[in-house]
């Protein structure tokens, strides 16, 4: 598909949902530009009046691309895969794509939205542990999965969304400080990621809206 | 694909995500079972002890979208996705709004934690929901969610609808929400897998 403008993400450097983004644009090998939205300067910028137009949520990422808006990011990763070339994002083998996205979507539906920044401000004072409770779980049933699921990788062999999922999730089990030492399948798969180009370049630490401070 | 057992769904009448996959199958014959989710037996089938989980084609799938899309793959029928690429993003973005954005923050297992607040908190995330989703469901929506076909969207829609009106939000806020919510709600699979008829309603809730 010859498109004409580079798609734009509007993101965070530290958002996990935006972090996968940049994994699935990596992977696939398209150029993209980044506008940073800074979620907690001037009272959180993606509650202006501009952002929201752009994602109604008031929440990152949102990515123009091909000429429409979406958010969520699961959405965006799967009309990447559908509509770029390289490698593939889900599997051929409907069963093994059922298990990539009920993995995905235990990260994106099950444990992710309990600690994303919006609840957690709503939580107060609690939320250190709220969160860590609610990874903590959602960690205890993906264990159990991926133990029989993985193979070199999330899902057998192919580097595929679930593991664009996991990566990001364990930054922010780590922020929260879940052991996640506790869950080998996991750990061991995180370490494995990280060493794949795709995931070092669009890792938190090195983004255009990077803190000095957290830079790497 | 020729299936020599029908595939089995443990799930709840009034949990909206097993009432998603209750659409979604609404033409294919399912064994509808009824579990306590808490128990050991139950987390086997899915350690997240929460429903549904569906037994199909020799594996157990938990996650109600990953089913659904499972199901739009491998069986005849009406498309549950759009074919066109950007019409089938729409579809998943409104569907992981409501899936992601708003369920998860007033599920049976979150409000359990939320303890005496759960009322209000409820209201809260579903209110805040529906003014994100109304805007974008104005773009999208023709006869349905997405356009004039029937679709995931539409599948997350109503149970969603069905929670909101639990916590007393003013659906009529929402006048694109309403419409289509309305309009589902006269299709057969959309009634016929509706709380109110499932073999585990409770007799004061039975239509």
């Amino acid at each position: 598909m010859a498109n004409q403008t580079k798609p734009v993400l509007h993101g965070y450097f530290r958002s996990s949902c935006s972090w996968r983004v940049r994994i699935a644009f990596a992977l696939k090998g398209v150029e993209y530009d980044q506008v940073p939205i800074n979620l907690i300067r001037d009272g959180g910028q993606q509650l202006t009046q501009e952002y929201k137009t752009l994602n109604p949520m008031q929440q990152v990422p949102a990515v123009e691309i091909d000429g429409i808006t979406l958010s969520q990011s699961l959405a965006v990763i799967q009309y990447i895969n559908e509509t770029r070339p390289g490698p593939r994002l889900l599997p051929a083998d409907p069963k093994k794509r059922a298990q990539v996205r009920m993995i995905s979507d235990l990260i994106a539906s099950g444990i992710q939205p309990l600690q994303n920044l919006y609840v957690i401000q709503k939580v107060g004072a609690e939320k250190m542990q709220w969160s860590h409770h609610f990874i903590d779980r959602g960690f205890q049933a993906l264990e159990p999965i991926l133990k029989q699921t993985a193979g070199k990788y999330c899902v057998g062999d192919e580097i595929s969304m679930a593991d664009i999922c996991l990566v990001p999730q364990v930054y922010n089990a780590e922020r929260f400080k879940v052991d996640v030492g506790q869950y080998p399948t996991i750990k061991r798969l995180n370490q494995a990621l990280l060493e794949i180009e795709a995931f070092k370049v669009s890792h938190p630490s090195c983004q255009p809206d990077t803190p000095d401070d957290l830079r790497a």
